[in-house]
């Protein structure tokens, strides 16, 4: 089965997201992410969705679940590098995923992960 | 059936030198050619291109129907004339006066070489007066297409020209919005502005109000909506240039900008953006 790969860098969780997202994708990717979370009590996870192109109201809502999710778990969640025309279509769907941290790109989101684990 | 017959053309043809100057005494004695923006002799080379073209097309087709194919050449013509009548900026009177103009003249000639059939006379009258409205027409119509395009690729032109995104300082862009927002407009500078951080990696993007005339529900709307696409971005967003009306009057409205910083002027915002990029800027002396 198709599964999207989670890694491991440090306290850190990475997950990229280099194909379009289907429904069982998404969902998918949510269970396996709270397993990973659970099992390496990892204190950041960095979503990286540049590569994503097309979203649908369903999965602009897993990402914010899954963000919430993860934050929930004692995660600090960074969403980073999403497409301008992502942005566009999830503002206009009402989708403003309040409480979740974004960042430009992976290496600024990575800083943002740092300082914040620093601060708490 | 309005059709002309081989007698009157052959008649406006043989009469041909006669009847452009004719053509042209009209044109002076209703003062088109006195105007400077085109030269008489430009008048008179345009006149005979047309009334050859047109004899040409009526000896071959309908002259009821100038949507045909072989009156193509002729609207062609009519086409770029009304263009760049349009371009030297004459009304369409003027330009659909040009064709009509015309209309006195061919009645004479048909009157002189019809003088024995009177029937005849009047049919053809009919005719030519058809036709020429009919080429008048189409020349008003293509006229006015043709400055709907002036107005629209203007229109565009400052939709573009109202919405550019400046880089004050690395990673700090700015977009002085001037003019009423719509929702077109925030489209295309949502779109712009979008681009333009992914394109510099910019972190702070400053939003300056101070030529947008009115706030209204709407436009806080708008503003709202790029403000959360900026966001989502993963860049912030500072809105300056909020002149006290413009304060009163989203107060009184209730418009919620919380979440937003905003500040009354540019230099202000251009402060907040370098302290949070951990920039200092210091006198030299």
């Amino acid at each position: 089965m198709e599964r999207i790969p989670i890694l491991r860098m440090g306290e850190f969780l990475l997950v990229t997201i280099q194909v379009d997202m289907h429904d069982q994708l998404a969902l998918t990717l949510q269970e396996d992410l709270a397993e990973r979370i659970r099992k390496t009590s990892a204190k950041g996870v960095l979503i990286d969705i540049s590569a994503l192109e097309i979203v649908d109201s369903f999965i602009g809502r897993m990402i914010s679940t899954i963000a919430g999710l993860s934050k929930i778990m004692d995660a600090q969640t960074v969403l980073v590098g999403m497409q301008p025309a992502v942005a566009i279509t999830l503002v206009e769907l009402g989708l403003s995923l309040p409480g979740v941290a974004t960042a430009l790109d992976a290496e600024r989101g990575m800083s943002l992960l740092r300082r914040r684990l620093k601060l708490s | 059936m309005a059709v002309l017959h081989a007698r009157t053309i052959d008649a406006v043809r043989k009469n041909e030198p006669a009847l452009l100057a004719r053509w042209s005494q009209n044109l002076e004695a209703s003062g088109a050619t006195r105007d400077a923006r085109i030269s008489p002799q430009e008048m008179s080379t345009q006149a005979r291109d047309f009334l050859r073209l047109m004899v040409d097309a009526s000896a071959t087709a309908d002259a009821s129907d100038t949507g045909a194919r072989e009156w193509a050449d002729t609207r062609a013509f009519l086409e770029n004339l009304s263009r760049t009548r349009a371009l030297q900026g004459f009304d369409s009177q003027d330009t659909a006066s040009f064709i009509f103009s015309l209309k006195r003249v061919l009645f004479e000639t048909i009157q002189h070489a019809y003088a024995d059939s009177p029937q005849d006379q009047a049919g053809q009258m009919w005719a030519v007066s058809e036709l020429l409205d009919s080429l008048g027409m189409h020349t008003v119509r293509s006229f006015q297409k043709s400055r709907e395009e002036i107005i629209a690729r203007q229109q565009e032109d400052l939709l573009e020209l109202s919405t550019p995104v400046v880089k004050l300082w690395e990673g700090v862009l700015a977009l002085p919005m001037i003019g009423t927002l719509d929702s077109q407009r925030t489209q295309v500078v949502m779109e712009s502005l979008l681009e333009r951080i992914v394109e510099t990696g910019s972190e702070i993007a400053i939003i300056d109000i101070t030529g947008v005339p009115t706030v209204d529900t709407l436009v806080a709307q708008h503003l709202l909506k790029t403000v959360t696409a900026i966001r989502l971005m993963g860049a912030d967003c500072i809105i300056s240039g909020v002149r006290p009306q413009i304060a009163q009057t989203i107060v009184h409205l209730g418009l919620d900008l919380q979440g937003i910083v905003t500040k009354a002027n540019l230099a202000d915002a251009l402060a907040v953006a370098l302290q949070r990029l951990e920039f200092r800027v210091t006198k030299a002396a």
